[in-house]
């Protein structure tokens, strides 16, 4: 009885996840999206730590904590570091085709679910029918990286992707062995680190981080 | 313990020239390094051809006669990178391109690089084989955009998304490929060990098999070069120092297409059909003719090679996608004569560029007068690579190409068109490079040519005469990918 209603709890969060991703998808602050990224981990935390809790797979407890940590502590607030440092805090990024953006966005889901379907039929995991939001997660991520034009969005977007496959190994097999989920938080704050480097070079470059200056290098 | 040797070395040396790497003899100390690293990759070598494949520390480490004979392949280029970067860098820097944090950064990430594709190579876990390719990724974005000009970090933020989007792919892949697993083997860290995989591939489910390796070919194969994934290729190594340019050419492409075909022997083994052979074919063949075709149209001459370079992993994806002994025999060889002669290319183009102080081939004129040894070294580089006999390269080639007619005649015409055209662009672009009239004046200084010629030696050496130990290893790394 507890389960279906544990469940139920993890099944909304799992919705709240797909929610934030159309969210961030219509955000042109970037303040603002650095907040929802902070959230989507939130979600992502809480909804490991109930399957755990629920299922009793211990190594999804750490799994919940380096989520917690990692996401939706220290990222967010490294990312607000730098966009202060780098005063872009305030930046609003000019989408004119954010409706068109939003459609997309749907048919990516209704792609993910059907995508999913053969597999969650497979899977032996209470939250199997959740497969399917991971992967529009992911594929929404992916869309947004393609739609900025900023250089932090599109890492956002980015990390957003990493969030929707960590949940869709949740979803499938109750997350990969410890030892590679570490290595793959490792490799993300190492790619975040890098990352924030790097902006900081485009930024000296170009005097803007706008990709719209590197656009150059084209087959002629 | 050789492998921690092989591991240990890389990741210390890293460490090291990150605290101390802006002394003055840090290119020596890289260089050492390197040595040490091919030392112990010699002595891992020699083990396992004495005693077979191995498992080490409780199934963390495999390693069998195909990732062996790759380990010495890499190790083996990044030491002769190593001794080629010590001269170059310093002369780079003497241009003022380069500052002494900068060359920190380069020898650290360097040897970092080395050590994660070792990894790679190494590890018996696939979830830690893409953590490893991951983090080998992340340590060449900061070299891609060493120069700090505004097309080099274009190249890198380019390189750096559509490979971080590819992996991601793949890190989805390796989930799939748990997730079957798992029903297998059951849950813990055994489920993705690639040897206990093997012992059970036939009873994973099919279908999520199928679409882990669509995937993880996806994935891997953006890393790999793959048409039509392939256009963060160029950029990345045309903008980046010509070390990097060789290493990434010459190793890294090599290391994705490793973790491709660790998983194609596992699919082959679940499926049954020839399914992942057939979508590798597909992409390869893709590969080789389209990058044929862009050759003829490149300006930059370090551009022009990196297409080749996507040309040749195309064959050699299309070469393992036929499968079968002697298509995979061919593929091996193929990738090592690749390695060996595109990063003896980039050598001598690191060098002509430097003096001409620019990448457009109009611009590079008559090296043959200025110094002869580039000169040479740049032509038949060039002639090794467009599979002029006697080069090894030719033996590659024809081996994939006699068996392309027996198996598969109808990519046949495709294939010989793309090396035609490719032989016409390249050779006729090279040609006045070397052989052409310049008023420019000697080089002032002595290039650093021997990895150079001890490249060429090897792949002329292994057209003519392909000693017999070292054919029995080909002959079983290419039993062992079966298919």
């Amino acid at each position: 009885m507890t389960l279906t209603y544990h469940l139920q709890i993890v099944n909304l969060l799992a919705a709240l996840l797909l929610l934030i991703s159309f969210a961030m998808l219509s955000q042109r602050r970037i303040a603002g999206l650095i907040t929802l990224f902070a959230w989507q981990g939130a979600a992502l935390a809480a909804s490991t730590l109930l399957v755990a809790w629920s299922t009793g797979q211990h190594h999804l407890y750490y799994s919940a904590a380096i989520t917690l940590v990692l996401k939706v502590i220290a990222m967010p607030w490294y990312f607000f570091h730098i966009v202060r440092k780098l005063d872009v805090d305030r930046d609003v990024e000019p989408m004119i085709n954010i409706p068109t953006t939003m459609l997309i966005g749907i048919v990516l889901v209704i792609f993910a679910f059907n995508l999913a379907l053969p597999i969650s039929e497979l899977s032996g995991t209470v939250m199997r029918s959740t497969l399917g939001i991971a992967l529009a997660t992911v594929l929404l991520a992916f869309l947004m990286m393609i739609t900025r034009r900023k250089a932090i969005p599109q890492v956002i977007g980015f990390l957003a992707m990493e969030n929707g496959l960590f949940f869709a190994a949740t979803s499938t097999s109750y997350g990969m062995p410890l030892v590679v989920e570490l290595g793959v938080a490792l490799d993300v704050m190492v790619a975040v680190f890098v990352l924030s480097i790097f902006f900081f070079q485009i930024r000296e470059t170009f005097d803007s981080l706008d990709l719209k200056h590197m656009e150059k290098l084209k087959e002629k | 313990m050789e492998i921690y040797w092989l591991l240990g070395i890389p990741l210390t040396g890293g460490t090291f020239l990150a605290l101390w790497g802006c002394r003055r003899h840090a290119p020596e100390i890289n260089a050492l390094f390197s040595l040490a690293t091919l030392a112990a990759a010699a002595w891992l070598t020699r083990r396992i051809i004495e005693q077979g494949p191995l498992t080490v520390g409780d199934g963390w480490f495999f390693i069998d006669s195909f990732n062996v004979f790759l380990v010495a392949l890499t190790a083996f280029v990044a030491f002769t990178t190593a001794l080629f970067s010590r001269p170059y860098m310093r002369i780079e820097a003497e241009h003022g391109r380069l500052n002494p944090q900068r060359l920190r950064l380069y020898h650290s990430s360097y040897q970092i690089f080395i050590g994660a594709m070792l990894l790679a190579l190494t590890t018996n876990n696939m979830g830690i084989l893409w953590v490893a390719m991951e983090a080998a990724t992340l340590a060449t974005v900061l070299l891609v955009s060493l120069y700090r000009t505004p097309a080099s970090l274009e190249a890198a933020w380019k390189y750096f998304i559509l490979c971080g989007v590819g992996i991601a792919l793949a890190l989805f892949g390796t989930i799939l490929l748990y997730f079957a697993a798992e029903k297998v083997l059951g849950p813990g860290g055994t489920a993705l060990l690639w040897t206990e995989l093997d012992g059970v591939k036939g009873e994973l489910e099919p279908t999520v098999l199928q679409l882990a390796f669509v995937f993880l070919l996806v994935g891997y194969g953006t890393k790999v070069g793959l048409a039509p994934l392939h256009s963060w290729l160029p950029d990345a190594h045309a903008e980046g120092p010509t070390p990097v340019s060789a290493v990434l050419s010459g190793l890294l492409l090599n290391v994705a297409l490793y973790a491709v075909m660790r998983s194609k022997v596992l699919v082959d083994g679940a499926l049954g059909t020839d399914m992942a052979g057939n979508l590798m074919m597909g992409f390869g063949l893709l590969s080789v003719v389209l990058a044929a075709f862009l050759i003829r149209r490149q300006t930059d001459v370090k551009r022009m090679f990196a297409y080749s370079s996507i040309e040749h992993m195309g064959l050699i994806t299309f070469a393992f996608g036929m499968g079968g002994a002697v298509a995979n025999f061919a593929a091996l060889l193929h990738m090592t004569m690749h390695s060996l002669t595109k990063s003896a290319i980039f050598f001598a183009v690191g060098h002509a560029t430097q003096k001409a102080g620019t990448q457009l081939m109009d611009d590079i004129r008559g090296l043959i007068r200025t110094n002869p040894t580039i000169g040479w070294g740049l032509m038949l580089g060039t002639v090794a690579i467009l599979g002029v006999p006697p080069f090894g390269v030719f033996a590659s080639e024809f081996l994939i190409i006699t068996t392309a007619m027996h198996d598969h005649p109808w990519a046949t015409p495709f294939l010989l068109l793309a090396l035609g055209v490719a032989f016409a662009s390249i050779f006729g672009k090279v040609q006045p490079m070397v052989f052409g009239e310049t008023e420019l004046p000697k080089l002032p200084y002595q290039p650093a040519l021997t990895p150079v010629f001890m490249h060429l030696g090897l792949v002329l050496m292994l057209g003519l005469f392909i000693p017999a130990y070292l054919a029995d290893w080909y002959r079983q790394a290419a039993q062992l990918l079966g298919g």
